[in-house]
């Protein structure tokens, strides 16, 4: 299998690509519209500069060159399009020759990004739900014109499992880069899959099919597996493979014809006479280049160098870091292990519950964070405190974690104490206490587990686990 | 001797409290009430509205401001201008009955200068044609001679001018259609450079080439309704980024010094008696202290033909958003498809269907670089014929149209020879570059003859003096007169 994807990216801009309107998912249909955009005789597009500033942030991002370029009309007739034709950068794209490197550090290359309006969104009512055979279509002119960057790939993919990867590591470096709200529910990221198949890697690519109205990461992996066994039983069958765009029908679970290669559209390209070239000077992308934060690749790397000083990375620990990285909070980790934190307990704590609260945990200022795992880190609060104070910390978003323990009564427990209530418990159980004492390794994990829950009831969780483990291993002898 | 200033002296009238816009208004409504059946230059006047501003520009007179340089001054515009509230056609079925939520640029600089809008007026429909038939809405007349045609697009509104409805009017220019109608009606128009006058809310023709100018009795006239519209519009990208044009202030300084080539391609195949008006305003800008010699540009031979390759590619796009979805004329069919050609079939006429035809075949696969990039190539030959010209003389002079305005339904038949009208004028637009007509007299039928003035891209200064001097040394041209028909 052979893949090359192109992803269609809704730029994060507060308006439009050529007006003023609002740029906002949701509203009420046809009330984020001007002149401009809905294509109003005499109307003239103006190229609004923050979305030339994230295209060439995704350039930057994707280790494109970026450079002067022109846009062309994309002529054919749809009612979604207010012009009838579409404004897109055609053979002089602003970013070009990039790649991207996966997790597993596989290099896919990026021939191009380039900048575009989207259309509006047509709803047509009938059986069908296409617009052949619908008794009559709606059109909603609000995405009229939204802006948005077309990422193509190289074929560099070789199976479903890999595109996937592919569109999570690149919705995850639109979002870092700023570009991206990186929602695909809503369409903020689009897909199109070309799929081709051939019997080894020696031999050339084979004819290939794009697949359409790809909106999950689980619909692409699914659609490609499908397009590829159905390429695979064509040219098995001695029947070839037909270039065609193809549709995903995601509740059939299979592709279906839109249309061949011979009723391809002939889009008439040329370059738009109501806009100038687009010529950014190395200032401008520098300037750009400086307000981005690193990327998702290298803020792993961080992370996972943070553990390698600890010692090995366990597999979970890399999802951990995954996870931590994909939601924003690596800020956190870092902070704490900069404090003094242990990175393995930075990391669990920051991927297992900081990580329920996201948005709250990356508004938290990093000092009481760091305060809170240093109390546990050194046992003045137990896990189960730690993580009820960290809750509260999430929820009021911010405050002294020393008071915020206080105020729950989570007082480590003393030295003597804890001595006392184990003993307590001990007497309390002596038929177990004998079978901890004869058992075998087995056995007395076990009990141990027992006596360690019987202990955090008596003294209401305030009691540390590990040193009630190792009290009782002294009472052993 | 300086340029006539009527305008001026009617908005100074205003100004000062001498006259009422009101006035000024009525007496011009009823001119248009007397002739325009005989002309119809108009598709539509605004009577109400109209009435509306002039009151308007009362008030703020009485108030004790300043209404501005245009105050209670009528002004036609052109039907392809849109105009928030009131019906925008471009003469076409297509768009009847469309009134745009906005208006154009140079509409609301001109609201702000305190003219008043009395109409729109008609036009070959969507500015294709040389002679105001192709409108849907039936011929402009020319107002010299009624059997005749005004020239076009902008016939409409170089027939208001000259038939004395409005004493300025905007038109549109994508091929000549400023120039050649005001050539054929006895009035002055000019191109200016792309990119001096706002687009926006210019209803496009061939988005490239298309500029909005002026049309006047005079040229002071032309001067000073370019100075009200020009300058940069951050809603036009390809509006020029410079400070609105001041010409107004150096039309008197005279052609001393000057040297004036006259063009010798634009002779050829013209009219004798239009060459010998060309000649005679050469020789009186000689007689004015200008060095006059005769000058070859042979790539603006080329102009024709690569004009209506580019023009109908960008024009096919640009109509294409024409297709019964959101506004104008709806045909309905049973099927979006079907239901977008049927509403193009009946609201486009012939013309506009053959440029379609044409423009969708140029920029198709296969053919585009064979005609439509060919095309470009030879767009920039033409500029670079111009630059040389331009280095061994200021202005350009030669005739505006080949012929004087031609009997109606003359060339309807043979698209080809109607396109001819237009040989002297494309190649300004396929430049860039700005170009006036001035009246020179009449032929020998006693049809108005005009005499072009053309320039480098910003030269309007300079071409406006010339053409004062043209102006100035112009034989007499009779007024037309309608039956009827008297004069503000």
């Amino acid at each position: 299998m052979v893949l090359g994807l192109e992803v269609h990216c809704e730029l994060k801009t507060a308006t439009k690509l050529f007006c003023g309107c609002p740029n906002m998912f949701g509203d009420q249909p046809n009330t984020n519209v001007c002149p401009v955009c809905l294509g109003l005789p005499g109307s003239l597009p103006v190229i609004n500069q923050k979305a030339v500033e994230l295209a060439m942030a995704i350039g930057t991002a994707l280790s494109c060159e970026i450079r002067p370029s022109t846009f062309h009309r994309k002529n054919y007739f749809y009612p979604d399009q207010a012009k009838d034709y579409q404004i897109s950068q055609y053979d002089e794209p602003i970013n070009a020759n990039g790649h991207l490197d996966l997790p597993d550090g596989t290099r896919v290359g990026i021939e191009r990004a380039h900048m575009e309006e989207d259309t509006g969104k047509t709803t047509h009512a009938g059986a069908s739900g296409r617009i052949h055979g619908a008794d009559y279509s709606l059109v909603d002119y609000n995405r009229s014109g939204v802006p948005l960057v077309e990422i193509v790939s190289a074929p560099d993919m070789r199976s479903a499992a890999q595109a996937r990867v592919y569109v999570t590591e690149l919705r995850a470096v639109l979002v870092a880069a700023g570009a991206s709200d990186g929602k695909m529910e809503e369409g903020s990221l689009r897909v199109d899959a070309n799929v081709s198949v051939r019997r080894s890697p020696d031999e050339p690519l084979g004819t290939r099919c794009e697949i359409k109205n790809l909106n999950s990461v689980r619909s692409l992996g699914r659609a490609v597996e499908y397009e590829a066994d159905r390429q695979v039983v064509l040219l098995e069958s001695g029947e070839g493979v037909v270039q065609q765009t193809r549709h995903w029908d995601e509740d059939a679970g299979r592709t279906v014809t839109l249309r061949s290669k011979e009723d391809a559209y002939d889009y008439r390209y040329f370059l738009e006479p109501d806009l100038v070239p687009l010529v950014p000077d190395a200032e401008w992308i520098r300037a750009v280049a400086d307000t981005m934060g690193p990327m998702p690749s290298v803020r792993r790397a961080r992370l996972v160098e943070l553990l390698r000083d600890a010692g090995a990375v366990t597999e979970a620990q890399a999802d951990q870091v995954a996870t931590v990285v994909d939601l924003g909070l690596d800020d956190l980790v870092v902070a704490a292990v900069a404090g003094g934190v242990g990175s393995g307990l930075a990391l669990a704590r920051t991927a297992n519950e900081a990580a329920t609260d996201a948005a709250s945990a990356r508004r938290l200022d990093p000092e009481p964070y760091v305060a809170l795992l240093t109390m546990e880190g050194n046992g003045t609060l137990t896990a189960t405190q730690a993580k009820s104070v960290l809750a509260e910390l999430l929820a009021s978003g911010g405050g002294d974690p020393a008071a915020i323990a206080a105020a729950k009564g989570f007082e480590a427990l003393s030295g003597d104490s804890l001595v006392a209530s184990v003993a307590g418990v001990v007497a309390a159980h002596p038929d177990e206490w004998s079978r901890y004492c004869d058992g075998d390794d087995n056995d007395r994990k076990k009990l141990s587990g027992f006596f360690i829950g019987k202990v955090m009831h008596a003294t209401e969780g305030k009691a540390d686990g590990k040193a009630v483990a190792a009290e009782l291993g002294r009472l052993l002898g | 001797m300086s340029s006539p200033r009527p305008s001026t002296f009617l908005a100074n009238a205003v100004r000062s409290g001498a006259r009422s816009a009101l006035d000024v208004l009525d007496e011009h409504l009823a001119v248009i009430a007397a002739g325009d059946d005989q002309v119809n230059a108009f598709n539509l006047v605004t009577t109400e509205q109209a009435r509306h501003q002039a009151i308007a520009v009362d008030r703020t007179v009485t108030a004790g401001e300043d209404p501005g340089p245009l105050a209670g001054v009528p002004v036609a515009l052109k039907d392809n201008l849109c105009t928030r509230g009131v019906p925008t056609t471009c003469s076409s079925r297509i768009l009847e009955g469309w009134c745009p939520p906005y208006d154009a640029t140079v509409v609301a600089r001109l609201r702000r200068a305190g003219a008043v809008m009395v109409g729109k007026t008609n036009m070959d429909e969507f500015a294709m044609g040389s002679s105001t038939e192709t409108s849907a809405f039936g011929p402009t007349r020319n107002p010299h001679d009624t059997s005749r045609v005004p020239g076009g697009s902008s016939g409409g509104s170089a027939a208001a001018v000259a038939a004395g409805f409005a004493p300025l009017a905007l038109g549109s220019d994508t091929g000549g259609s400023i120039r050649q109608p005001a050539a054929l009606c006895g009035v002055v128009g000019m191109k200016p450079t792309y990119g001096t006058v706002s687009r926006y809310g210019l209803v496009a023709f061939a988005s490239s080439l298309d500029q909005v100018g002026p049309l006047a009795t005079t040229v002071a006239d032309a001067a000073l309704l370019f100075d009200v519209i020009g300058g940069h519009d951050p809603c036009d990208s390809t509006s020029l980024n410079r400070p609105a044009p001041r010409v107004v202030s150096v039309l008197d300084d005279g052609v001393a010094g000057l040297t004036i080539g006259v063009l010798s391609e634009f002779l050829d195949g013209a009219d004798p008696d239009v060459v010998a008006r060309t000649r005679q305003a050469a020789e009186a800008c000689a007689a004015a202290g200008a060095r006059v010699e005769e000058v070859s540009v042979p790539e603006v031979a080329l102009g024709l033909s690569a004009y209506y390759l580019i023009a109908p590619g960008e024009a096919s796009s640009n109509l294409a958003r024409y297709d019964g979805v959101r506004y104008g004329l709806r045909v309905d069919a049973e099927d979006n498809v079907a239901m977008n050609t049927a509403t193009r079939s009946a609201g486009f006429g012939a013309e506009v269907k053959r440029r379609i035809m044409l423009g969708t075949y140029v920029l198709s696969a296969g053919y585009m670089d064979a005609y439509y990039n060919q095309a470009l190539r030879v767009r920039t030959k033409i500029i670079e014929g111009f630059a040389a010209a331009y280095q061994r003389c200021e202005v350009l002079l030669g005739p505006t149209a080949p012929t004087p305005a031609f009997p109606l339904g003359a060339k309807t038949g043979d698209p080809l020879t109607m396109y001819l009208s237009d040989v002297c004028t494309i190649p300004s637009n396929l430049a860039g570059h700005p170009a006036i007509s001035v009246p020179y007299g009449a032929g020998e039928d006693g049809l108005p003859v005009g005499v072009q003035v053309l320039g480098p891209a910003l030269s309007e200064g300079t071409i406006l003096k010339v053409a004062a001097v043209v102006e100035a040394t112009a034989p007499p041209l009779a007024r037309p007169v309608l039956d009827g028909g008297g004069r503000p």
